[in-house]
């Protein structure tokens, strides 16, 4: 068959296969379409009364947190995190080296940990705020929307870091050395050339933060600030309207659903090519030691401070770390397995949408990552009901009471649906430096569908779902509200543990869970800077 | 490259293999308990002991569990709940998931204002939400109401846990069932109005910003004082219980309790649990693990609890507070009590 003829064939309309892909794509969204139908059947229930007490009394005050909130995390998590990437990825100064690997433990300690710890220090009555007042430096109401600002970028700045840094490593030098030679400063070089190349990434990676921003509550109930989330949570639990609960849930969804287009729209045309190569950093000269100083200084707060607190308070309590094994144990197998199952799911998800033409595609991709910017317990919810309504009914023509719970199974679907976002973006992005000339030259040479799978697409993933298995095995770690609502018997996990204790203030008993939690995070935070081209880092 | 696709796949299927494990025996008696873990393990590890009935704890916020039991219908596996507050008892029965339970036991052991009207769900500990001042700074005599706290003698030296929490939510229904909306609003405007301090996360806390002289006075839990002044029992803290005047409701008071499930498998063992931990040594340790007051009467309580002085309660039946949550929220929303 000559080439032309190939040509003809693969880009002609290929119904059978598109509509299997589609099939395929919509098997994998299809809880997260479960979730927005138990969000819509609440339309059928309408509760004025409800929604007029919250719009006098919550909305607007939360609208304007809300917004507040996510711009001021959104910049500072995009700020930070590219600032250290560029930093550690394309300057020299003293620790770089450590740095670049240190800069993600953030990563693995819960938000709702640095809260407590940043509000017990930093509160009118911490050790920290008192002894700063004895000296004339009283410290700001932290417990605030500027306080709770601050904490989440502390947490969640690794998103944007951890995609940046590998963004700059891996076209930073060449680019800058080409801009170089064009007559460009590298100062010039980096706001003109590097930075607009890498700002997919970066985007990828804020968008992510902000979409965690929108779901938390563990964080900002902490700091006692009200945001939309905290207003779901005031109809569920307070004002015993469920029904209005995911109603608001569904504003936010459609709120997210929009942002998640426009970052996608933003980039539409801009398909990116890497280019490898490295070249010896730039010297900072004099202000090397202020990078050092910067990268110390968000390490301290955001990871040495709070494990330094956690090891008091586990130290203080007497409970024998042998208890905290098996607990262990059920969190590593459970974070395993969903870091199995979200990446395939998204692997699969990803290759669909590049290899098929047109917008269907492109948007159930974004469908199915909405989990992540629900609010752990509506999702569970949203998850548990049909499939509990499906179970009873089947319950009535068999007897399937075991089946109720849905085992580790219907847990593991939830850790998929909430994380896909965390998987599917190192993904999308590696796959978008994959030039679109690549598969027409398989294509070409009339390289088979599954060969082109095994040869040209899942060689250039490898790294990106070995990081996206691994940001969503720390982050199952650190779940609470999914993994305390549709676990079965038996299947306690060190956030379940930090839950029942902390949930009647006894940090100190919660110091050892809390502990082997970012203990447990830090393995695969330290494989993740080893994934991300480690060739550069031995650059001298 | 073929490796790749392999080690996804052997993945996906390590993911999917213990879930087709999951048909687990079911438990001999099952239990969602919103109560922390630590304060009924050795309770029932006793009662297992003692009897040889094995239980199964599965733990959560009280709200999602109510949701869990309500998706799970007839086919739910829990025989007994257990949680804090009588609001949310008061819910859980609202809501059909709780059943009645007819017990001679139960009906002398627990106080009528202390359990359900309908036997649906038991107080088994109680708790007084009270006073607690600056020992240093403050003198008891200053101190005489609840709604006192709103006077202006208090401006800036008054801290309060957040609205959010339910045990403010059942105080101030309480509030509305003895004395009206109106007289209720007056004195949370008074409180806001007096507040030295954003309110906080949790009781802890608010102790603590009393201790660093952020504030004067406030109002907790007695089992989060005895916490502290356990650690330290030198604690510039005392408590204060108030409304103790000649035809005063009394100090407001709720309890930890439990019911049996609507679709409990297992209701004759489970009532026969509740039984157990309504008398004698279960009793007593039920409250003492968490330095409350134990529910039943003729149950001593423990000696540090009981150092704290006698007080007359609010004997107004504690599912008011239930009933009027919804109303307190509402009114805690108008006067500005986050």
């Amino acid at each position: 068959m000559s080439a032309t003829a190939e040509i003809a064939i693969t880009r002609g309309p290929d119904n059978r296969s598109g509509a299997a892909k589609t099939a395929l794509a919509l098997l994998i969204a299809a809880p997260v379409f479960a979730v927005i139908a138990t969000l819509l059947a609440s339309l059928a229930r309408f509760e004025p009364t409800v929604w007029a007490h919250l719009l006098d009394y919550w909305l607007p005050e939360v609208l304007g947190n809300t917004a507040l909130i996510m711009l001021g995390v959104g910049l500072g998590v995009t700020v930070l995190g590219t600032a250290l990437a560029a930093l550690v990825a394309l300057t020299d100064f003293p620790g770089r080296r450590v740095f670049a690997v240190a800069l993600l433990l953030p990563m693995a300690m819960p938000g709702y940990v640095l809260a407590t710890v940043v509000i017990g220090q930093l509160d009118f009555a911490g050790p920290l705020a008192t002894a700063l007042r004895a000296v004339g430096l009283p410290v700001p109401p932290i417990r605030s929307v500027a306080g709770l600002i601050l904490t989440l970028t502390l947490t969640l700045y690794p998103y944007v870091y951890l995609v940046a840094r590998g963004a700059f490593v891996s076209q930073g030098a060449r680019t800058l050395e080409a801009a170089r030679l064009m007559g460009f400063t590298p100062w010039q070089a980096f706001w003109r050339v590097l930075l607009p190349q890498a700002r997919p990434w970066i985007l990828g990676g804020a968008l992510l933060a902000l979409m965690e921003t929108l779901a938390d509550f563990g964080t900002v109930s902490a700091f006692g600030v009200t945001t939309f989330t905290t207003a779901i949570y005031r109809a569920w639990f307070a004002l015993f309207s469920i029904d209005v609960a995911l109603q608001l849930a569904l504003v936010m969804l459609v709120v997210v659903a929009l942002l998640v287009m426009a970052e996608r729209l933003s980039r539409r045309s801009a398909r990116f090519v890497s280019a490898q190569g490295a070249q010896a950093p730039l010297s900072l000269g004099r202000w090397r030691w202020a990078a050092s100083g910067l990268c110390g200084g968000v390490l301290l707060l955001g990871f040495a401070l709070p494990v330094l607190q956690l090891g008091h308070w586990a130290l203080s309590a007497a409970a024998p770390i042998s208890q905290l094994l098996p607990l262990a144990g059920r969190s590593l197998a459970l974070a395993a397995m969903a870091a199995g199952l979200t990446v395939t799911a998204a692997v699969l998800l990803a290759l669909v949408a590049r290899t098929t033409p047109g917008r269907r595609l492109a948007t159930l991709q974004t469908v199915a990552t909405l989990g992540y910017a629900l609010p752990g317990p509506l999702l569970a919810l949203g998850l548990f009901v049909p499939y509990a309504g499906g179970i009873q009914w089947l319950n009535q023509q068999f007897d399937l009471a075991w089946m109720v719970h849905g085992g580790v199974s219907l847990l593991l679907l939830a850790y998929a649906v909430r994380f896909m976002a965390v998987a599917h973006t190192p993904l999308h992005t590696q796959l978008m430096r994959l030039s679109p000339s690549v598969d027409d030259a398989a294509r070409l040479l009339g390289v088979g569908r599954l060969a082109r799978l095994q040869r040209v697409y899942l060689p250039p993933l490898n790294m990106a779902m070995l990081t996206a298995a691994l940001l969503v095995f720390v982050d199952v770690m650190k779940e609470m509200p999914i993994t305390l609502m549709m676990r079965p018997f038996g299947w306690d996990t060190l956030a379940v543990r930090v839950f029942e204790f902390t949930r009647e203030g006894q940090w100190a008993d919660a110091g050892a869970p809390s502990l082997a939690i970012v203990a447990a995070g830090l393995l695969p935070v330290l494989l993740l800077t080893r994934v991300f081209n480690p060739k550069a880092d031995h650059v001298s | 490259m073929q490796r790749s696709l392999l080690r996804t796949l052997s993945l996906t299927l390590l993911a999917l293999a213990p879930a087709l494990a999951l048909a687990a025996e079911p438990p001999t008696l099952v239990v969602y308990s919103a109560r922390a873990q630590q304060l009924i393990e050795p309770l029932f590890a006793r009662y297992t002991a003692e009897t040889g009935v094995e239980i199964k704890v599965l733990s959560d916020s009280e709200g999602a569990l109510m949701q869990r039991l309500q998706a799970e219908g007839k086919a739910s596996p829990a025989d007994l709940l257990i949680t804090v507050d009588a609001g949310n008892l008061w819910q859980a029965a609202e809501r059909n998931l709780l059943q009645a339970t007819d017990s001679a036991v139960l009906a002398k052991n627990i106080p009528a204002h202390l359990r359900d009207p309908d036997n649906r769900w038991f107080g088994l500990s109680v708790r007084a939400r009270t006073l607690v001042y600056a020992s240093d700074r403050v003198d008891a005599d200053a101190l005489s109401t609840y709604e006192a706290l709103g006077d202006d003698t208090w401006k800036g030296r008054l801290c309060l846990r957040t609205s959010q929490k339910v045990y403010n939510q059942s105080l101030v229904a309480m509030m509305i069932a003895q004395q009206g909306r109106e007289a209720t609003e007056v004195t949370l405007r008074g409180w806001i109005d007096n507040l030295a301090a954003a309110p906080f996360a949790n009781d802890t806390q608010v102790m603590e910003a009393i201790l660093a002289g952020q504030c004067d006075v406030g109002i907790v839990n007695t089992y989060y004082f005895g916490r502290l002044q356990s650690e330290n029992p030198d604690l510039p803290l005392k408590l204060f219980f108030p409304n103790q005047g000649e035809g005063e409701r009394g100090v407001h008071v709720n309890v930890s309790g439990a019911g049996i499930t609507r679709h409990a498998p297992h209701p004759e063992a489970a009532q026969a649990l509740l039984e157990w931990l309504s008398a004698d040594d279960a009793q007593a340790l039920f409250a003492s693990l968490n330095q409350e007051y134990p529910a039943n009467p003729d149950v001593p309580m423990d000696p540090q609890v009981a150092a704290w002085g006698r007080f007359r309660q609010d004997l107004i039946n504690v599912s008011e507070a239930g009933r009027r949550q919804v109303e307190a929220v509402t009114l805690m929303d108008r006067v500005g009590y986050r």
